[in-house]
C-alpha cells in the first residue's frame, strides 16, 4: 500500500507538470485553434534561457522569472511572425509549420548552447518525506504548488479581468470580438505568450533533477499531448485533471508491469487512441451547444 | 448639415471577385435607412466594407472622418457597431460577458448601468443573464446583438438582415422595439433586409440593391409604392 501510495504522489508530481505544458497547449488551440507540436522545444529553449543565466551567477529563481518574462515575448513574437502569416490555412499547414518550429528551435538550441548535458542548479532543497511510509519528495510538492498556482493566476486573469473577458471572447468568437472593438491579434498574440511563459517554468522545474539536453522535453510533450486530447483541447480544466491522470497511470504502469522496457510509453499513445475512439471531445472538451 | 455617414463609389469584393461596383448612399442622424436586395446582390458585403472587416475603395465618411482603410477596432471606436448576421453570438461566454464585452472600448463608470437599462428593455435577457449564450433560442441571440452593440454607445449600428431565421411574431416584436430605440434613443440604423415590408415600415428610407449596384432609391413610402419594389421584395 505504501508503494502504492508513493508511486501515486510521484505520479501526481510528473502529471503536474505534463499538466502545465497541456493547459499551455489548450491556450494556444483555444486562441489561434493551433497544436502546437513545437511547445516542448519552446520549454526547452526557455530552459536553456535558465541555464544560461545561472552560469552567470544570477540566482536560479532570477533565472526562471527572467527567462519566462523572455519566454513571454518570444511567445508573442512567435505568433505574430511565423503564425500570423499562415492563419488562415489549412490544418495541415500549420501543422507542418509547429513541426518545423519543433526542428528549428531543437536545433539553434543545441547550435547556440552545445549538445552536452547541463545541470541546473536547484531551485529548491532536494528533500523527503516520509509521513506513514509514504515517499513524498519536494519536487513533487514544489510542482504541484506551481501547478496550483498557475490555474489560480489564469484563472482570475480569464475571469475577472477585463483583457482576460476579451481574450475568452475572442477564442469563442473572433469576428464577433473584432466587430465589438477587440484587438483580437493582440489576444492571440497573449495566448501564445502566456503558453511560452508557462511551459519556461515547467521545464526549469522537471528539467533541474535530470539535467538538460536536446531531447529533454520530447518524452514530456508526448505525455502532455496525450493528456490534452484527454481533458478535451479547449479545456484548460480538462488539461489539468488528465495531465494528474496521465501522470499516475505512466508511474503505475511503470512500477506494475516493468517486465517490458519503456512499457510506460504506451500510456499515452494508448490513451490518445482511446479517447478518439470513444469521445473526441475529451473529458472536458465542449461539445458545443449553438441553437441557429 | 452632412450626413452621419456619407458612402460614395464603394467597391469591395472577395479575393478577385468584385461584389460591390461603387455605390453611393447616406444615412443622416437619428435616420433610419434600410437596403434591400436579393440573396448576393452585396448585402452582406455592403455592410463588412464599412466596418472594416473585408478591403475596400471608394469614400466612406463618418462624422466627418474618412474609415475606409482603417481597421476594425479603429472603426468600431469612431461609433458604428455592427450585429452581423447570423448574430455573432459568442457562444461560450455568457449573457452577462457577451454585454460586457459590447462595452470593450468604454472606460466610464456607467458600463454597469447600461446593462441594467438594456436589461430593462430586453427583459428576456435580464432572466437568462448568467446563461452561456449559445444556448438561447435565435430571437433571444438576436436581441442580445443587438443589445451587445448598444453597449458601445454608438452613433451609428449596423444590422445585417436581424429577421434571419426568426419567427415572424418574433420578427415583429424585433421591428417595434428597433423602432423604439429609434424614437426615443435617436440611435442611427442602416438595415439590410430581405424581409421588405417590415423594414420599409421601420426605414425613412431606402435603397435597392442588384448585383452590387444601387438601382432604386428613394422614401421609405415610395419604395413600398414602387411597383418594382413590390413584385421583387414584397411578393404582392
Amino acid at each position: 500500500m505504501a508503494l502504492f501510495l508513493t508511486q501515486l504522489m510521484n505520479g501526481i508530481g510528473s502529471g503536474a507538470v505534463y499538466a502545465s505544458i497541456a493547459l499551455a497547449l489548450v491556450l494556444v488551440f483555444r486562441t489561434t485553434g493551433i497544436l502546437n507540436f513545437a511547445q516542448g522545444e519552446m520549454a526547452l529553449y526557455s530552459t536553456y534561457l535558465v541555464w544560461f543565466f545561472t552560469q552567470r551567477s544570477v540566482p536560479v529563481w532570477i533565472a526562471i522569472l527572467l527567462a519566462m518574462i523572455i519566454s513571454f515575448i518570444g511567445g508573442a513574437a512567435i505568433e505574430r511572425i511565423l503564425i500570423r502569416p499562415v492563419e488562415q490555412a489549412s490544418p495541415l499547414v500549420l501543422v507542418i509549420v509547429t513541426i518545423g518550429m519543433f526542428l528549428a528551435i531543437n536545433s539553434i538550441a543545441q547550435v547556440q548552447f552545445g549538445n552536452d548535458i547541463k545541470i541546473l542548479p536547484r531551485a529548491y532543497p532536494n528533500k523527503t518525506w516520509l509521513p506513514g511510509g509514504v515517499q513524498i519528495s519536494s519536487d513533487t510538492l514544489v510542482l504541484v504548488g506551481v501547478l496550483l498556482a498557475e490555474c489560480l493566476i489564469l484563472y482570475l486573469l480569464l475571469n475577472r479581468t477585463r483583457i482576460g473577458l476579451a481574450f475568452r471572447a475572442v477564442a469563442s468568437n473572433p469576428e464577433s470580438s473584432r466587430l465589438v472593438g477587440v484587438p483580437v491579434g493582440r489576444m492571440l498574440m497573449l495566448g501564445w505568450a502566456m503558453a511560452a511563459a508557462i511551459g519556461a517554468l515547467a521545464g526549469a522545474l522537471v528539467i533541474a533533477p535530470v539535467g538538460l539536453q536536446g531531447a529533454s522535453m520530447q518524452e514530456i510533450l508526448v505525455y502532455s499531448f496525450a493528456a490534452a486530447a484527454l481533458g478535451g483541447f479547449d479545456s484548460p480544466l480538462g488539461a489539468v485533471v488528465a495531465g494528474l491522470i496521465v501522470g499516475v497511470a505512466g508511474t503505475l504502469t511503470t512500477q506494475y508491469l516493468h517486465a517490458v522496457h519503456d512499457i510506460e510509453l504506451v500510456v499515452p499513445f494508448g490513451l490518445i487512441l482511446l479517447v478518439l475512439l470513444v469521445r473526441p471531445s475529451g473529458l472536458f472538451g465542449s461539445r458545443r451547444v449553438e441553437r441557429v | 448639415m452632412s450626413a452621419l455617414l456619407e458612402v460614395s463609389e464603394l467597391r469591395a469584393g472577395y479575393g478577385a471577385v468584385r461584389v460591390l461596383q461603387g455605390i453611393d448612399f447616406s444615412v443622416e442622424a437619428g435616420e433610419v435607412v434600410v437596403i434591400l436586395g436579393a440573396n448576393g446582390a452585396g448585402k452582406t458585403t455592403t455592410l463588412r466594407a464599412i466596418s472594416g472587416m473585408i478591403d475596400a475603395t471608394g469614400q466612406a465618411v463618418f462624422v466627418g472622418r474618412p474609415i475606409i482603410g482603417r481597421r476594425p477596432e479603429q472603426i468600431a471606436a469612431a461609433g458604428i457597431a455592427h450585429v452581423p448576421q447570423g448574430r455573432g453570438t459568442i457562444v461560450d461566454l455568457t449573457v452577462d460577458d457577451n454585454l460586457r464585452i459590447g462595452a470593450y472600448q468604454r472606460r466610464d463608470s456607467e458600463i454597469a448601468s447600461d446593462i441594467d437599462r438594456w436589461y430593462t428593455t430586453f427583459p428576456r435577457l435580464k432572466e437568462r443573464h448568467a446563461q452561456q449564450a449559445g444556448s438561447m433560442s435565435g430571437g433571444e441571440q438576436q436581441m442580445l446583438a443587438i443589445a451587445r452593440a448598444l453597449m458601445a454607445r454608438p452613433k451609428l449600428v449596423l444590422l445585417d438582415e436581424p429577421s434571419l431565421g426568426l419567427a415572424p411574431l418574433i420578427t415583429q416584436e424585433l421591428f417595434r422595439t428597433l423602432g423604439e430605440l429609434n424614437r426615443a434613443d435617436g440611435i442611427s440604423m442602416l438595415i439590410v433586409e430581405q424581409n421588405a415590408g417590415l423594414a420599409l415600415k421601420l426605414a425613412s428610407r431606402g435603397y435597392v440593391l442588384e448585383t452590387g449596384t444601387i438601382v432604386i432609391s428613394g422614401s421609405a413610402t415610395d419604395l413600398a409604392g414602387n411597383d418594382d419594389v413590390r413584385r421583387a421584395y414584397l411578393g404582392i
